[in-house]
């Protein structure tokens, strides 16, 4: 990353009587948009720039150089999967074939409605489940269209009674948000220490207000739920449905499917698990799974593999409705089901077992310096709870060194920042995931960074709180973008 | 081992001893054995980079090419070399969320842009960072104004939507519990007098409005802001995002919501996405409003830069409170949008909208020549997009017009025997010609 701050807008390279574009001379006159109605027009002139092409190139260029992306550098992001995204299947989803209207007739795009349905039955088998939708666009919207899959499960046998989520209170933020969009009140369940769902807080919540609980497995902490079976069962016997949030699939890949953990429903984030692009936020992709007997109540449109082998689009009268305009992020799609064709079965299984080889590999070797509030084997991530006391993180000193301030100057060694201050369980959380896309050689660089930010925590913790210094920009004042919003060129 | 995973043999080995397990297998000793998978996933083996892209590369070939007269929420815009070209920086691609401002300010920058081209095109006073597509943008403003009311629950959408659009704001509304009413279209337009009487009743938390609507047609909404004003409702317009370059702004309208797709701004079809949904308000509305927001602030330094901000609306904050549960939307098209129409401006954007008009109204006369085609409802205002009855079989002709290579629209919903057409500025004379005479 260049460490020359870019800072201009492109409102601020404008300059009258620059063009960036070429079309075609008209060859059709007689018709021009001065005919309609001069309410109807638009009254003011637009904000727009006028800038020519090298200057624009330039401006983007020099604005990337100021970003950090995951081919730049490591993300140790916790929750979020930031593996490398290979660039084979960005090659591949920007064949010009693929660039189709959607409402072109089914017969003339039977080569994008096979990826639909390869990616489809393949996530199935991964997950365990009967059947996919690929139409939700991200991992919330999955959630929610989930969600919606339940209460409708429930409507449709005539149980209006059930108005209740539960959720862990180590839960995602989404998941939460989620269940109140789907119209349905939020139940929070307590967490043992271990950071796993206490059952006997859960048995109390349940009964027949209850639509159904929503659990990631491994949690939020990285701990498998050994309890699983227990708590699906439970759920099952008072009628609900089990939701599985995907967001932390990747450690399970070929070990231990959801559908067998006993989840009826759940989503999978392809730009997590299935290497897409993240797009610093978005498109992403939610594919939601359900088990056999709800395939029905899957969004429309629905891709049909037809008994002749050819590919068809339907709209199932029992579904929910429809939550997208068409087939979602198609091109994110198309990435996903290169990664999996790439991966096959030998590698799927083993991205897992890496991604958690990592995360311990980077646990063991800095609990000497960061407290580690739950010990033993994480999946393929874990929190810590801030710096040790005698590496300056003592909560009680007012003085002490944050998780905030060593996140900020990881920013200075060239590595983005942990997930952090979530999950909410601990004051200073600090939760790491490597992914299996990262080497041990760059693992050990991250760990003797870390190390060397808890001494200067210890030895120079002015340093630290004041951090980043060797970023093209220094820390930024939020109080300040909330007090005095600016939202657009126009405000500044 | 794999191409994407670095560890060697020896890697494994250092790293199991460090952590104090024997094998890979071993890092899975708590998980029930009852919950593991026992064989191998039934999926195909590995593939090579040849094999994969010969795979792929003949599902495209499969997918056979037609020249493209359809738009009904997808628009076939020319995409200037250079936008295709910057979003292949991987710098932008492959990172993450902007959490981090200090190294994120090529995202928020592009953003921050974005948010004041899609305000201003809108006439609005701020948008926020992206919705997933105009039908979910549609169906969040929808429940703005349900936040924004309070103790109201019912919403209007004009009939006149885009069938897409309606059905995702039902899907909404039917699980968020909101009352939906459509009100009904007499002659291609939305029925200002049913609208009147509805708001009229005092209950009406929000109108949705759709320009142009679906049918291709300029509606007139003179009056209605002042009419939902007067009734403590708000008034939101979806709008085709490349029209606002020449049409009536939703601000101009009067609006407090403007939303939609702005697919229309340099982003290719795809077959449906990725797109993005654009939601802009009023900075009153500003909590309400879902979705994040670039904002500008200063550094240590005092220098002016980029952050996401307004985040105490959000769900990692507000969880069950929060104003939506949006998180991962569609961020990475705003780089699409915004060096779109940095490259256009607003001569560019005009110039995309007169050549579409002509070709559109071209084709439009021409069809009506024939004398086998009519206007679905009389000589209405449109701009790129009309609806027309077909004498005789509408869905056969446009069958037998794909099988020469044409898309010839969408069959109008609710219209049987009427085609909606779409011409854009990527449409030659020759093309619309060859169009007509294979009619």
């Amino acid at each position: 990353m260049n460490n020359v701050y870019y800072g201009r807008l492109v409102f601020e390279l404008s300059k009258p009587g620059r063009v960036g574009y070429s079309l075609p001379k008209s060859e059709i006159s007689g018709y021009c948009i001065s005919e309609l109605p001069e309410g109807l027009k638009r009254q003011s002139k637009t904000i727009l720039p006028e800038c020519d092409e090298l200057t624009v190139v330039r401006h983007y260029t020099n604005m990337s150089n100021n970003n950090f992306g995951v081919d730049t550098g490591f993300y140790p992001l916790g929750s979020c999967t930031m593996k490398y995204n290979p660039k084979l299947n960005e090659e591949l989803c920007a064949l010009p074939g693929f660039n189709r209207h959607p409402s072109t007739p089914v017969e003339y795009v039977q080569g994008s409605l096979k990826v639909y349905d390869e990616v489809q039955r393949t996530l199935a088998e991964i997950s365990g489940l009967s059947r996919f939708t690929l139409n939700p666009y991200a991992g919330a919207h999955g959630e929610l269209t989930g969600l919606m899959v339940i209460k409708a499960y429930h409507l449709q046998r005539g149980d209006v009674a059930r108005t209740k989520i539960i959720v862990p209170n180590s839960a995602h933020g989404t998941n939460p948000a989620s269940a109140a969009v789907a119209g349905f009140k939020v139940v929070e369940v307590k967490s043992l220490p271990d950071g796993t769902v206490d059952v006997e807080d859960l048995k109390p919540l349940l009964g027949p207000d209850v639509a159904g609980m929503m659990m990631t497995n491994p949690n939020t902490l990285g701990i498998f739920e050994r309890n699983i079976p227990v708590i699906a069962r439970l759920v099952h016997d008072c009628g609900g449905l089990m939701y599985y949030d995907g967001a932390n699939l990747n450690p399970m890949l070929g070990v231990c499917r959801p559908g067998d953990m006993g989840f009826d429903v759940m989503h999978i984030n392809l730009h997590k698990t299935f290497s897409t692009p993240h797009g610093g936020g978005g498109p992403g992709s939610g594919p939601v799974g359900v088990r056999k007997g709800l395939e029905h109540l899957l969004p429309n449109p629905q891709v049909e593999k037809k008994a002749d082998g050819t590919y068809d689009l339907h709209c199932d009268a029992q579904s929910l409705g429809c939550i997208s305009s068409f087939l979602s992020n198609f091109t994110v799609i198309i990435r996903a089901y290169a990664y999996l064709l790439s991966m096959g079965k030998e590698n799927i299984p083993m991205a897992g077992k890496l991604s958690v080889l990592n995360a311990n590999y980077i646990k063991e070797c800095l609990k000497s310096h960061f407290e580690l509030p739950i010990e033993g084997l994480c999946k393929h991530e874990f929190v810590f709870d801030g710096l040790r006391p005698e590496y300056g993180g003592d909560h009680h000193d007012p003085a002490h060194v944050t998780t905030l301030d060593v996140a900020k100057r990881l920013l200075d060694y060239g590595f983005h920042a942990p997930t952090i201050y979530f999950p909410l369980l601990f004051h200073e959380a600090l939760m790491i995931e490597p992914t299996e896309t990262e080497s041990k050689d760059t693992l050990d660089d991250f760990i003797a960074v870390m190390k060397r930010i808890a001494e200067e925590a210890r030895d120079n913790s002015e340093m630290v709180r004041t951090a980043p210094h060797n970023t093209p920009i220094r820390r930024l004042d939020d109080v300040k973008a909330v007090k005095e919003p600016k939202f657009t060129f126009k405000n500044l | 081992m794999y191409k994407y995973f670095p560890h060697t043999s020896d890697d494994i080995q250092q790293m199991l001893g460090v952590i104090g397990v024997q094998s890979l297998d071993e890092l899975y000793a708590e998980i029930p054995e009852e919950l593991k998978l026992k064989r191998e996933l039934d999926i195909p083996s590995e593939k090579s980079e040849v094999e994969v892209r010969r795979i792929i590369g003949d599902l495209a070939a499969q997918n056979k090419p037609l020249l493209c007269f359809a738009g009904s929420g997808s628009y076939d815009h020319y995409t200037p070399s250079v936008v295709p070209f910057l979003a292949s920086r991987s710098e932008f691609s492959t990172s993450y969320t902007p959490y981090q401002a200090e190294i994120s300010q090529g995202t928020l920058q592009y953003i921050f842009e974005y948010q004041t081209m899609m305000a201003d095109l809108t006439g609005m006073d701020l948008s926020n960072a992206s919705m997933y597509d105009g039908s979910t943008a549609t169906a969040e403003a929808m429940l703005m104004c349900v936040a924004n009311a309070k103790k109201r629950n019912k919403v209007l959408i004009s009939a006149t939507s885009n069938p897409q659009v309606l059905r995702v704001v039902e899907t909404y509304a039917k699980y968020h519990n909101v009352e939906l009413v459509k009100v009904p279209a007499a002659d291609g337009v939305m029925d200002k007098a049913e609208a009147k009487a509805l708001i009229e009743n005092d209950d009406v938390a929000g109108l949705i409005v759709s320009q142009p609507n679906y049918y291709g047609i300029i509606e007139d909404f003179s009056g209605l802001a002042d009419l939902c004003h007067a009734h403590k409702a708000l008034f939101a317009v979806n709008s085709v995002a490349s029209a606002l370059g020449v049409l009536r702004t939703p601000g101009e309208w009067g609006a407090d919501i403007a939303c939609g797709d702005a697919q229309s701004l340099g982003i290719p079809m795809n077959y449906g996405g990725p797109y993005i949904g654009y939601l802009c308000t009023k900075n009153e509305l500003v909590r309400k409003m879902p979705g994040r927001l670039v904002g500008a602030t200063t550094d240590a330094e005092g220098r002016r830069a980029f952050v996401l901000t307004m985040q105490a609306r959000e769900q990692h904050i507000r969880r069950e409170k929060a104003t939506s549960n949006i998180c991962t939307a569609q961020g990475f098209m705003c780089l699409f949008v915004a060096s779109y129409l940095s490259l256009m401006g607003e001569k560019g954007l005009r110039e995309v909208n007169e050549q579409s008009y002509a070709g559109a109204h071209y084709l439009h006369e021409a069809l009506l020549k024939t004398g086998r085609f009519e206007d679905a409802f009389g000589p209405k205002p449109f701009l790129c997009e009309f609806t027309v009855r077909v004498k005789g079989d509408a869905a056969e002709l446009r069958k037998a017009l794909a099988e020469k290579g044409f898309l010839l629209g969408v069959e109008t919903e609710g219209m049987p025997g009427c085609l909606t057409i779409a011409v854009t500025e990527m449409r030659s004379k020759q093309e619309i010609d060859s169009l007509i005479s294979n009619i």
